[in-house]
């Protein structure tokens, strides 16, 4: 409204000689004080270049944004807890509120977290907002890296960021491990002892490791006021470092957008930064911060005095790691014991370090490398911003699912007995029905979820070809009868042929012109194999060819709309 | 009636409709359902009713004499309070061959029959007898019934007294709403897979700060909001997966639809 009348008004005085509106107080307050920054810090490049910034608009483009205001907000309650909050395994008698604990002798860590529960105003709400949000951090960082895998945007040129992404989510879990790890009440202190356990696995060098972390034979006191400062001081850092460089390499590669009619690999269809999105993302960090405000005040979480102050001697029932860490305590779960054996005199705990040691680093290893494994697959270098569409690559689709399958069995195994009380199940049962699971379900859900891709993009393909089955049946005159097929407009085109459908790699013959063997004949080999792996199984967008020739044929099934030129239109874009 | 009719596909008629027919079969139920059967013994002699009981209603699987069988154990030496725990609870007769013989809030017998049992089962040979209501219901320290607690229960109990599993579908059952006698005297006489705790491992007074400690947990306000069933961090991550991600999406997707 104001911007058209005042566009009029502009064309009406367009000859008058150029005068600036006299600029309000405040605007001159506000101008004097952004010139004043920009002539010492020279800012003001900067920020237009970020304020200018143009993202676009997808509710799956938020759940990284989400992730990132969790840990705000784990950041901003971590300083309110750390005020009360006393790193120290000294021991001392409860004096606190909390009658069932009178008199007990606990650390003071465990007293201060109790303080803070009970003793300190709207302690409790900013320990559980503080913990949801932590569980919050990383369930969102998990999904936002889902989508960024399904839509393949860590292809080039975004492999580095999806790299410090896959560290930054394993620093999460370990920065997460921590502070579970510091309140020292019985489920905390029974998480260190099976950590302490699991460093002790690693082969040669674990016991030695163990004693270095704990200052001796577990527990001590040293081990408190180390993941302290471990959780408050070295991790963050190094989250923050990370998650800065995340941001910054956003801005440089520019956002990724899905297929769409104007949108191509050279521009972002979207909305400016200023003021779009700063009050979108503003907005959007409050609310988040609201509705984990409002989940903390309604449900506990991390009960500690329930649990009780640690004590080495009682261990409970339902003693499980906060979610994030649930996969690595289920593999140790299924790892059968004769995993364990002695080898030249000495004991090898594989039972326990396969699973809870070495899992971690191999599954973020494979995480890490899977846009170079892709792209040597399908040798594809060129830059990519636009997203696929999941069902459009079948096989990373697959592969994808997959995985998560795995990880959820194994989740899920860190549970047994919970699922073996609350069902009514044998926990023996579970567990076998498990390790069976780690091996048959990927397989199976690779399987079907490939069919299912393949089956929607066949089906995407019908719908380009002959419409949208419109349920309406016409009676020509010559008495025969035929459903009317409405055309998909444009747009709605578009989304459904905008993508590639690469051929695997054709077999190399091993012998380059001249006859002579080649050298990388067994590496190119190797290659073609994957690449039929990966692309054999696949559906081709609809040509213009095709879709004029379907329209040709069947030109009862459309109602008469510009069907050509819409197919025209396809054509030039694919030439662009 | 037009009315009705003109409403009959209304979305809300189906949800309607099947309420109105599982109320109607739920009230039906009600009506037809089998009653416990009522039966008094007012004989003075105990034993003598306890063993026409025990021989009509357990001694197929426990044995005529109590001796056991294969499809049960002895009872010879377990005492009254065994009794008055298992039958107290429901857990015997028990309904069907099972791993564990679950809690049945529905208790078979009257408090008379179960004392007249347990006189003839404590007739057999000495055991714990029932604890006398002064020794139960004793004023004990919450906060040493808590560490006892921990350090001899939680493993299976769970922290809270929520419950926990055991191997091949057996349990430790949730300790919530059980009387302080079958506490008790579950603790002295070690029903199923529990072991026993005598007075030389934790003393009248440990036993009666455990029941303390465990009505405490049991009444005290949940300061921190729904404790999603106490069972630890399992419940709390599939809160946050299911509605905490569910609220988060929403509000994306949501403020995606929003004007810019």
């Amino acid at each position: 409204m104001s911007t058209a009348s005042s566009a009029r008004a502009a064309d009406l005085r367009a000859g008058d000689p150029k005068s600036s509106a006299p600029a309000s107080a405040s605007a001159k307050k506000a101008g004097a004080v952004a010139s004043w920054v920009d002539e010492r810090t020279g800012i003001a490049k900067g920020a237009s270049f970020m304020l200018k910034k143009v993202f676009p608009d997808h509710w799956s483009f938020m759940l990284g944004e989400v992730a990132m205001y969790s840990m705000i907000i784990c950041l901003l309650t971590g300083v309110f807890l750390s005020l009360w909050f006393i790193p120290s395994a000294g021991q001392i008698p409860y004096e606190g509120s909390y009658l069932p604990l009178k008199g007990i002798t606990m650390s003071e860590a465990y007293s201060s977290t109790l303080g803070i529960s009970f003793d300190v105003r709207g302690g409790l709400l900013i320990r559980q907002i503080h913990h949801w949000a932590a569980l919050m951090f990383v369930v969102s960082l998990s999904v936002h890296m889902f989508r960024v895998f399904f839509t393949g945007a860590f292809r080039k040129p975004r492999e580095i960021n999806w790299v410090i992404g896959t560290m930054l989510s394993m620093l999460a879990l370990i920065e997460g491990f921590a502070g579970y790890s510091l309140p020292d009440d019985l489920l905390s202190g029974t998480g260190l002892r099976a950590a302490e356990g699991f460093i002790r696995s690693v082969p040669i060098v674990g016991s030695y490791v163990s004693y270095m972390m704990f200052g001796g034979a577990f527990p001590g006191e040293a081990i408190i006021p180390r993941l302290y400062a471990v959780h408050v001081l070295l991790l963050p850092a190094v989250l923050i470092g990370l998650f800065t460089a995340h941001i910054i390499l956003v801005m440089v590669h520019k956002h990724t957008q899905y297929s769409g009619p104007g949108r191509t690999n050279e521009n972002v269809v979207g909305f400016p930064l200023m003021p779009v999105y700063t009050a979108k993302a503003g907005g959007f960090f409050f609310l988040v911060f609201g509705l984990l405000s409002l989940i903390s005040a309604l449900v506990t979480i991390n009960p500690i005095w329930a649990y009780g102050p640690y004590d080495p001697s009682p261990v409970t029932a339902g003693s499980q790691p906060d979610w994030y860490m649930g996969f690595a305590d289920g593999a140790l779960r299924l790892l059968p014991g004769w995993l364990e054996f002695e080898l030249f005199g000495f004991t090898l705990s594989l039972n326990v370090f396969l699973g809870a040691v070495l899992l971690i680093p191999v599954m973020y290893t494979i995480t890490g490398a899977y846009p170079f494994l892709e792209r040597w697959i399908t040798g594809d270098n060129r830059e990519h911003h636009i997203l696929d569409r999941p069902r459009n690559v079948p096989t990373r689709t697959a592969l994808g699912v997959a995985a998560i399958t795995s990880y959820l069995v194994l989740m899920f195994a860190a549970g047994n007995d919970i699922i073996a009380i609350r069902l009514q199940m044998s926990i023996n049962d579970i567990t076998r029905a498990f390790q069976v699971l780690f091996f048959v379900a990927p397989i199976l859900t690779f399987w079907v979820s490939r069919r299912i891709c393949l089956s929607l993009q066949r089906h995407d393909r019908d719908k380009v070809l002959h419409g949208r089955e419109s349920g309406t049946l016409v009676r020509t005159p010559d008495g025969q009868y035929y459903e009317v097929h409405e055309e998909l407009n444009e747009f709605d085109r578009w989304k459904l042929v905008g993508f590639e459908s690469p051929a695997p790699l054709a077999l190399p013959s091993g012998k380059d012109a001249n006859g002579v063997a080649s050298k990388d004949a067994k590496k190119e080999l190797r290659r073609a194999k994957w690449s039929k792996f990966f692309f054999t199984s696949r559906v081709e967008p609809v040509t213009p060819a095709e879709l004029a020739a379907a329209h040709h044929h069947g030109e009862h099934e459309a109602i008469e709309t510009p069907a050509g030129a819409g197919a025209h239109a396809i054509k030039q874009a694919k030439h662009d | 009636m037009n009315a009705l009719a003109a409403r009959r596909r209304h979305p809300a008629a189906i949800a309607l409709l099947l309420f109105l027919g599982l109320a109607l079969v739920g009230a039906t139920y009600s009506l037809f359902a089998p009653k416990p059967a009522q039966a008094a013994v007012a004989t003075a002699d105990k034993v003598a009713d306890g063993k026409a009981l025990f021989q009509a209603n357990c001694a197929t699987c426990h044995g005529i004499s109590a001796e056991g069988t294969k499809s049960g154990p002895t009872l010879i030496g377990v005492g009254a309070a065994a009794v008055d725990f298992q039958v107290g609870t429901g857990r015997m007769p028990l309904s069907a061959p099972n791993v564990q013989a679950p809690r049945i809030e529905q208790v078979k017998y009257s408090q008379e029959q179960i004392e007249a049992m347990g006189a003839f089962v404590a007739s057999l040979a000495p055991g714990p007898a029932v604890p006398d209501k002064a020794t139960v219901e004793a004023e004990g320290d919450v906060a040493l019934g808590g560490e006892l607690f921990r350090v001899n229960c939680s493993m299976c109990h769970n922290f809270a007294g929520s419950g926990g599993a055991l191997t091949r579908g057996k349990y430790a059952p949730a300790l919530y709403g059980v009387e302080a006698k079958h506490i008790y005297e579950a603790m002295i006489t070690g029903p199923q897979s529990m072991p026993v705790f005598d007075d030389k491992n934790i003393d009248a007074k440990g036993k009666a700060s455990i029941i303390s400690y465990l009505k405490t947990v049991e009444t005290q306000p949940n300061v921190g909001g729904m404790n999603l069933g106490n069972m630890g961090p399992v419940s709390e991550g599939l809160f946050i997966w299911i509605f905490g991600l569910a609220l988060m999406i929403g509000t994306a997707y949501w403020l995606g639809q929003k004007a810019a």
